[in-house]
């Protein structure tokens, strides 16, 4: 079976082709074709089923719907939409909702979800404990479950916007949302814009105008404090000093429902509150373990060395700590998008919610789902391209 | 970097480092010095405590007030008036004591809800056995077939004299603890094998698996459920229908194959090569060295994130709601559809929460505890 | 405690003091009236059995661990919870710790320079001349930018060396430094102490390296349950050992 040796040979052996069956790379050869022939046969074999129960079954294929009249009202949304759009406007409506959530709900869970992690580490026991509760709870009841829960929260328990509570002047709680006052544009208000936009500029420069200088003479400039009060105190100054020019619409009640003001859905609110609490106590525990991760010696090597608390927070426990923290934080990111689907359980109309309404009023299943999966697959896609790039860019040298 | 393990492991600082000891509670020293040690030690801590406590009492205050002083324990029959009259004010327990039996179990014939009340404890039996270590043999997979054969005697009937129920009428949490169970079950084979191909030094192995794995990371488990009432059956030959349950049931054993495989990838990951070594060494080929070396290695190694990712799956399976199936979750939503009970919603989610934070809580205290003591034993 | 011999070999007053020093982790006494001298220029070395507390008082020197009861005075400033007085010292004392604890996410260079940019405020051009003028002295330029990880152990450990006196410290404090290196790699790291022991450094050394004890220090300190047992100088501690802590340690420690 096996080839001959060739004991008088000089050199490496030329190569014998050898085709039997112990040879491994013949074996790693006939194992992957009969991989691929047979996930080949069952690809094969749904697509040619679908095929058939397609034509038996009179249903229409391809993307033409896209271009006819939806028909569907959707009950928010970003742009100018009407139920006679066609049905590619509704999906993009669709998408700009799951965007609006996703994207309002990754701020709001970053800040919460730090806040509570760095609580759990607190050396105050009544705050840790809490925290932990916190995290505990959230952690260990679904998603769906909270959101039906914030979602009947507000429309069973809070009062019709005759009685709407207002735990704050202007604000309204009723089962139709929360309405807050909607700030109205002032001429003025140009001016402050400007200060503020001069503000960063500034900053910027003076960061690198700070950085040049204590590199060359070693003094130190407090460039934050500066920044906050060039981009935050300066337009302050601004605007009181232009006579603090403020016009809030306000919602007023009007017969059975509220008139002017911003407006959050039930749903909406619902999706948000149950998006950010849930991943907010999954956020804690990835900051609580980032920071844990940082060895104590480092924090001990860096105060006996001379730096401040602040510094050594700074200069040495948060740079090793965002390494450990980022990646799993960018999967809680991908984690609040995904769940967002969860929106047509409460009819809050995002993607998946108008995608699916659309499949059922076509008819054409497959490309309705085709549509969801396509949208999610290029987020996450975009999401683990720019985490691939950034572990490469933080990763530690070792040997 | 060679520091990551810190200081506190050397052997001087063993005994001395403050890490090391015991934390302190209340048992170790007079409560008073706790207090002050842990709540009042600063100006600043001193507020935060108070204004935490207020807070906290704020919220057990109106807590107990709505669930217990002001709540309905109980109306006649389906007479909610004294409900009604206290919305918002006092709960209204009495929808649990009414609404019990369907939320546990659906529209399961009454008189047979013995059965389903059985088959439940016997999944808590199952889990029990298998959370213990000495039960870590191959003796488990005949008990665990021997009681999914029960549970599915006693579910269906038919036999024995046991009446037939047809599934659809199953419902609540043996409709829960069935689909997170054959999920977890019969994903997880499947995903050591996308694990090993993904790992695999064939291309095409290679390709197809990582393709799989991204693919379902990548979409929401809702599209899949979808994917699953509305294009399955389309997927079959003609005349070949499959039920809904099954085909949820299949999405996620799809969906948790491929996150299973994720985890257990890191796991075979972190064996080192010389294990790869040792094992080629010893001639042994690749399955063997699979199965005896690698992959009791690195399933050791992942025990925790795996139950993690258990936990995820039971509550993950609380989305079959949205495509219309009976799980625990579902049928606490449909109790309160009855005009007579409509508005009382908050009750019964409260109410499942309770179950679902149990089976949750319960295997992530699980894993925390054995993760405990295998680094514990690795340590040694 | 100072022996008198050990008295008049060094030059000028003492540098640090520690009076009546007691410390407690919990129930747990860590430190028992720890009553110790360190004159300028001295070399001590600190030794005893595990946990008899010998890291736990060098660390109080730079306050990474509070003493509870006693007083602890370095270059003439009591060490108390005013932070001023805390960093100042630290600016003034170094420490080399047994897992070199260098920042992971800095290049050599960055780690040499970080504490005299930030704290001495020194400019960049400065401080990255004193680093590598350390870096040469710890035979390890070439290295200057790597990163810690891509060094060995005892390279790392004499970066760790060089980080301290880049803050031109008045003393240098040493938590086992050869306990987490290879064999070696323990001789490169010693011959740096050895050399700076000759400049004239105020060192304290916690070690087993017995041989170092010897050749370098003027004082032996032995340690054992929280309480300095003997001090004495290396030649009286080795030869004639007055207690039976001691006698039972030495056999231990160069018995195999």
């Amino acid at each position: 079976m096996a080839s001959k040796p060739h004991r008088a040979m000089r050199g490496p052996p030329a190569s014998t082709i050898n085709l039997s069956l112990n040879n491994p790379s013949v074996r790693a050869v006939l194992y992957q074709i009969l991989v691929v022939g047979a996930v080949g046969f069952v690809v094969w074999y749904l697509v040619s089923n679908t095929m058939t129960n397609l034509e038996t079954r009179k249903i229409a294929t391809g993307f033409g719907f896209l271009d006819r009249e939806a028909g569907l009202p959707i009950g928010e949304s970003l742009i100018e939409y009407t139920p006679a759009d066609t049905y590619a406007k509704a999906l993009f409506v669709g998408l700009l909702n799951t965007l609006r959530v996703a994207i309002l709900g990754i701020v709001l869970a970053t800040i919460l979800g730090t806040i509570i992690g760095v609580a759990r580490l607190s050396r105050n026991w009544l705050l840790a404990q809490t925290a932990r509760i916190y995290v505990e709870v959230m952690r260990n009841v679904p998603l769906l479950l909270q959101l039906l829960f914030w979602w009947t929260l507000f429309r069973d328990m809070f009062p019709g916007p005759r009685d709407a509570l207002s735990p704050l002047a202007g604000v309204f709680l009723s089962n139709r949302g929360v309405k807050i006052p909607l700030l109205m544009w002032q001429p003025e208000y140009a001016y402050v814009l400007a200060t503020i936009l001069a503000g960063i500029v500034a900053s910027y420069l003076l960061h690198r105008w700070a950085k040049r200088r204590q590199e060359a003479t070693g003094q130190q400039f407090p460039v934050v404090r500066t920044a906050l009060g060039l981009v935050v105190g300066l337009p302050l100054l601004v605007f009181l000093v232009l006579g603090a020019p403020l016009a809030l619409e306000r919602p007023e009640l009007r017969g059975f429902n509220f008139v002017g003001g911003a407006t959050l859905t039930p749903e909406f609110a619902a999706l948000l509150i149950g998006l950010v609490t849930y991943t907010a106590a999954f956020i804690a525990e990835i900051v609580r373990s980032g920071i844990l991760a940082v060895s104590h010696g480092q924090t001990e090597a860096a105060l006996a060395l001379g730096l401040k608390r602040g510094q050594v927070l700074r200069l040495v426990v948060l740079p090793q700590a965002l390494r450990v923290i980022v990646p799993p934080t960018t999967s809680q990111y991908l984690n609040i998008t995904k769940n967002s689907s969860l929106a047509v359980a409460i009819g809050y109309p995002d993607i998946v919610s108008v995608a699916n309404t659309t499949l059922n009023q076509t008819g054409q299943a497959i490309e309705g789902i085709a549509i969801i999966m396509a949208v999610y697959l290029t987020i996450s896609l975009s999401i683990s391209l720019f985490m691939n790039w950034y572990n490469k860019h933080i990763a530690l040298v070792e040997r | 970097m060679s520091d990551t393990q810190s200081h506190y492991t050397s052997p001087t600082f063993a005994a001395a480092a403050p890490e090391k000891l015991p934390g302190r509670t209340f048992r170790d020293i007079p409560p008073v010095r706790w207090a002050r040690e842990n709540l009042f030690n600063t100006w600043y801590n001193t507020a935060l405590t108070l204004v935490i406590a207020y807070f906290i009492a704020r919220f057990a205050i109106g807590l107990i007030s709505w669930g217990l002083v002001n709540a309905v324990w109980d109306v006649p029959g389906t007479d909610t008036r004294a409900c009604r009259e206290i919305v918002g004010i006092g709960a209204c327990w009495a929808l649990i004591g009414e609404k019990f039996r369907f939320i546990m179990f659906g529209t399961y014939p009454y008189e047979e809800h013995w059965r389903p009340t059985v088959v439940i404890f016997l999944f808590l039996a199952l889990y029990g056995v298998s959370a213990m270590r000495r039960f870590w043999n191959r003796n488990l997979v005949w008990i665990w077939l021997a009681g999914l054969t029960v549970i599915g005697v006693l579910m269906w009937g038919g036999v024995l004299g046991l009446q037939f129920v047809e599934q659809e009428r199953w419902g609540g949490l043996p409709i829960t603890l069935i689909l997170a169970t054959f999920g977890i079950a019969l994903a997880f084979p499947l995903s050591i094998l996308l694990a090993l191909g993904r790992r695999s030094d064939m291309p095409a192995v290679k390709v197809i698996c990582v393709t799989y794995i991204e693919l379902i990371r990548g979409v929401p488990l809702i599209s899949l459920l979808f994917m699953a009432s509305v294009m399955f059956p389309l997927f079959l030959p003609e005349g070949l229908t499959i039920d809904k349950l099954l085909r949820a049931q299949v999405a996620i054993i799809l969906f948790a194959a491929a996150y299973l495989a994720e985890v257990i990838r890191g796991g075979l990951q972190a064996i080192p090569k010389g294990q790869y070594e040792a094992a080629d060494s010893l001639g042994l080929s690749y399955w063997q060295k699979t199965g005896f070396i690698v992959l009791p290695q690195a399933l050791r190694l992942v025990i925790p994130p795996l139950v993690n990712t258990f936990i995820g799956l039971f509550k993950d399976t609380s989305l079959v709601l949205i495509i219309g199936i009976f799980d625990l979750l579902n049928s606490a939503k449909t109790a309160v559809n009855e005009p007579a009970w409509r508005g009382f919603g908050l009750e019964a989610y409260i109410f499942v929460a309770v179950i679902y934070f149990v089976f949750c809580f319960a295997m992530s205290k699980y894993s925390q505890d054995l993760e405990a003591e295998l680094s514990m034993h690795r340590n040694r | 405690m100072m022996s008198a011999e050990a008295a008049a070999r060094v030059a000028t007053g003492p540098i640090i003091e520690m009076r009546n020093v007691n410390k407690w982790y919990g129930d747990f006494h860590v430190l028992r009236d720890v009553n110790f001298t360190v004159a300028q220029k001295q070399k001590v070395v600190v030794c005893g059995p595990s946990g008899s507390g010998k890291s736990t008082m060098i660390r109080c020197i730079n306050r990474l661990e509070e003493h509870q009861q006693g007083e602890i005075i370095v270059d003439g400033v009591e060490l108390t919870n005013d932070l001023k007085n805390i960093e100042a010292i630290r600016r003034e004392v170094g420490m080399v710790f047994q897992q070199f604890n260098l920042f992971p996410h800095l290049t050599v260079l960055e780690n040499l320079t970080l504490a005299p940019i930030w704290v001495l405020k020194q400019p960049k051009k400065q401080a990255e001349e004193t680093a590598m003028y350390y870096l040469e002295r710890v035979q390890i330029p070439e290295q200057a930018h790597k990163y810690p990880g891509q060094l060995s152990g005892g390279q790392q450990q004499r970066v760790a060396i060089a980080r301290s006196l880049c803050m031109k410290p008045k003393i240098m404090l040493f938590d086992e430094p050869t306990s987490a290196l290879d064999p070696e790699m323990i001789k490169e790291v010693l011959d740096v102490m050895i050399e700076l022991a000759r400049e004239g450094m105020t060192m304290i050394v916690v070690t087993h390296e017995m041989g170092f004890a010897r050749t370098v220090a003027d004082t032996v300190v032995f340690m054992d349950r929280g309480e300095i047992v003997e001090a004495a100088p290396p030649h009286e501690f080795f030869a004639n050992p007055r207690t039976d802590r001691a006698k039972l340690f030495l056999s231990q420690i160069l018995g195999h």
